[in-house]
């Protein structure tokens, strides 16, 4: 699986509540709920973001409020994948339990520019910045991670599993 | 291997000897939260994957806190996804306006949570049971969702940082100073992916409602889990409200720690952080005399009876600065009780605060307590990210109770000590 797209790049400590302020959280219609994703941060990202774009932030991203409203509306936008330096510990778990694909990759968070081609390969865990000809290289999952990632979502794996 | 506390309770829990930090377990876990933002997104998930079952009716708790009494049609369309799910499982804890309270001050006090216990909730802030010895942790809605149909959660063992408290808290600080302060000194990725184990002399000396707002807000220092040592004053805490055996836990003597960051109450200042981040914390000192419009006292961090107390024994006699709107919100049905009882409730309308009805309300930005833009408040709460209490270009400064209070009768931000 690859993701091949543009860059929009954020800084450290990207919150969940400027990816989905908490005043949309009546909202269950995740179409209409996306679009108002990173509003309060980016107030042009709905408009601007097409289906395969990548979000690159550096460290703690989508740190704060457990909502799973914040990776899903990332998703919803048709992101293919965020990489960031770090990610607070529950929107990273939240991402794979619901498949939205994430790298750890502090080179690439500190490199990589807004604007920027950037294209990912899965399975390496490479990832090639066309515009500027570079390449780094992420962290691996864990088998076991990779393993919910692959049926899609952590509810998936555990029906697969018979549970 | 010597573990940490957190490690020996995650170790139970998985039914091993012993667990490393990094290692992948799958834990048994005794309890599982949802609220109302977060639970109807759980049933939507379980009811996708066609999964129809509940582990233990007993051991879901779904607590109707953040948008309630509902603010609009939507949210109260969220309440209504839970309790249809609630009566069709037939779940036991099920909180509706009446016997909610805000879900971390609510389940320590009916005896839901218990030392050695091994918790998930559908919330970020669910670390704050780390105050009784237990492992509870933050998750989204679909691992919420895995946890109410098979009573099972995955971890990353953690490693942990030691706070090691030290000395006697002077007047007007309480557990709020320490964890700002705490914040200040490792940032809000300080303890990303670890956890943050409290010991040292200073614990005797910090009570229950300090251990509450410190465990509660290990989170804002990225932690997986805060927790502390189980002492005489968890144990008379339990007594009365756990109906069930707990156990106690303790840190292997020579477990390893990633660090140490030593903390000496006595040398602490009531303590700010200042927007947009908890780890812009400051001694009151240096930011006394910022104009506020409003000031929040409640919360799943400072809305228990003592810090209810704090806030009445300032507004007391006093009145609340003309320009400022003064918002009370003890954080359950007990507390709103006995702050009518102990006539705490008669100081606040006196003063001229307002005292609302248990919600999460104002914290995120939901209701009762909205900013304007180029506002800026004074809150007890625990995030002051933009935008969080409502405009984007609205500001929150965090605090105690104590400099809440104090700030709000003068008009400005303001050491309680100097009133």
């Amino acid at each position: 699986m690859n993701a091949h797209g543009t860059v929009f790049k954020y800084g450290d400590n990207v919150d969940t509540d400027v990816i989905i302020p908490a005043r949309y959280l009546n909202i269950a219609d995740p179409d209409e709920l996306a679009t108002h994703a990173m509003e309060d941060i980016d107030a042009t990202f709905v408009e601007r973001v097409r289906p395969g774009d990548i979000i690159v932030a550096n460290r703690n991203f989508g740190c704060g409020s457990s909502r799973e409203h914040a990776p899903l509306v990332i998703k919803q936008n048709g992101v293919s994948c965020v990489i960031a330096a770090s990610f607070a510990r529950i929107f990273y778990r939240n991402a794979i339990n619901i498949g939205l694909p994430i790298l750890e990759c502090a080179e690439a968070a500190e490199k990589i520019a807004d604007g920027d081609e950037v294209e990912v390969d899965f399975s390496s865990g490479s990832i090639r910045n066309i515009t500027r000809d570079e390449t780094y290289q992420a962290l691996a999952f864990p088998e076991f991670i990779n393993g919910i990632i692959e049926h899609g979502g952590l509810l998936k794996s555990l029906k697969a599993r018979g549970i | 291997m010597a573990m940490t506390m957190t490690q020996k309770i995650l170790a139970v829990h998985a039914g091993l000897d012993e667990v490393v930090s990094g290692q992948l377990i799958e834990a048994d876990i005794d309890l599982v939260l949802a609220n109302d933002i977060t639970g109807p997104v759980a049933i939507r998930e379980l009811k996708k994957a066609g999964m129809d079952k509940v582990f233990d009716e007993a051991k879901v708790a779904l607590v109707m806190d953040h948008f309630v009494p509902n603010k609009d049609i939507k949210s109260a369309e969220q309440c209504a996804e839970c309790r249809a799910f609630a009566q069709e499982h037939g779940i036991v804890n099920f909180f509706d306006v009446g016997r909610m309270g805000i879900e971390h001050a609510l389940l320590p006090e009916q005896g839901l949570v218990a030392a050695g216990d091994c918790i998930i909730g559908a919330d970020s802030h669910t670390c704050t049971y780390g105050a009784l010895g237990a492992f509870s942790t933050g998750v989204g809605s679909t691992d919420c969702a895995a946890g109410i149909a098979t009573g099972k959660a995955w971890f990353r063992v953690p490693s942990a940082i030691r706070v090691e408290l030290t000395g006697k808290k002077a007047p007007w600080i309480s557990g709020k100073d320490v964890i700002l302060h705490l914040i200040g000194e490792i940032g809000v990725d300080g303890a990303l992916y670890q956890s943050l184990e409290f010991t040292g002399p200073g614990v005797a000396e910090l009570t229950m409602d300090d251990r509450f707002s410190i465990a509660n807000m290990a989170i804002e220092a990225g932690a997986k889990n805060g927790i502390f040592p189980v002492d005489e004053k968890t144990v008379a805490y339990m007594e009365g409200r756990v109906p069930r055996d707990w156990r106690v836990f303790e840190a292997d003597a020579d477990a390893v720690y990633e660090r140490t960051v030593t903390i000496d109450l006595a040398a602490l200042r009531p303590t700010v952080s200042v927007p947009h981040l908890p780890e812009n914390a400051k001694p009151v000192d240096e930011v006394a005399g910022i104009a506020i419009q409003q000031a929040v006292i409640g919360s799943c961090t400072n809305g228990r009876i003592e810090d209810m107390r704090v806030a009445a024994d300032i507004l007391r006699g006093r009145r609340v600065a003309d320009g400022v709107r003064a918002i009370v919100i003890p954080a359950t049905q007990e507390v709103y009780l006995q702050c009518i009882r102990e006539g705490l409730a008669e100081a606040f309308i006196e003063a001229g605060a307002i005292i609302s009805t248990p919600t999460c309300g104002p914290c995120l930005g939901g209701h009762m307590g909205i900013l304007a833009s180029g506002e800026r408040a004074i809150s007890t709460t625990n995030r002051n990210f933009v935008g969080r209490m409502g405009a984007i270009d609205s500001e929150i400064y965090l605090a105690s109770p104590a400099v809440a209070a104090a700030s709000a009768v003068t008009g400005v931000i303001t050491d309680p000590a100097t009133l």
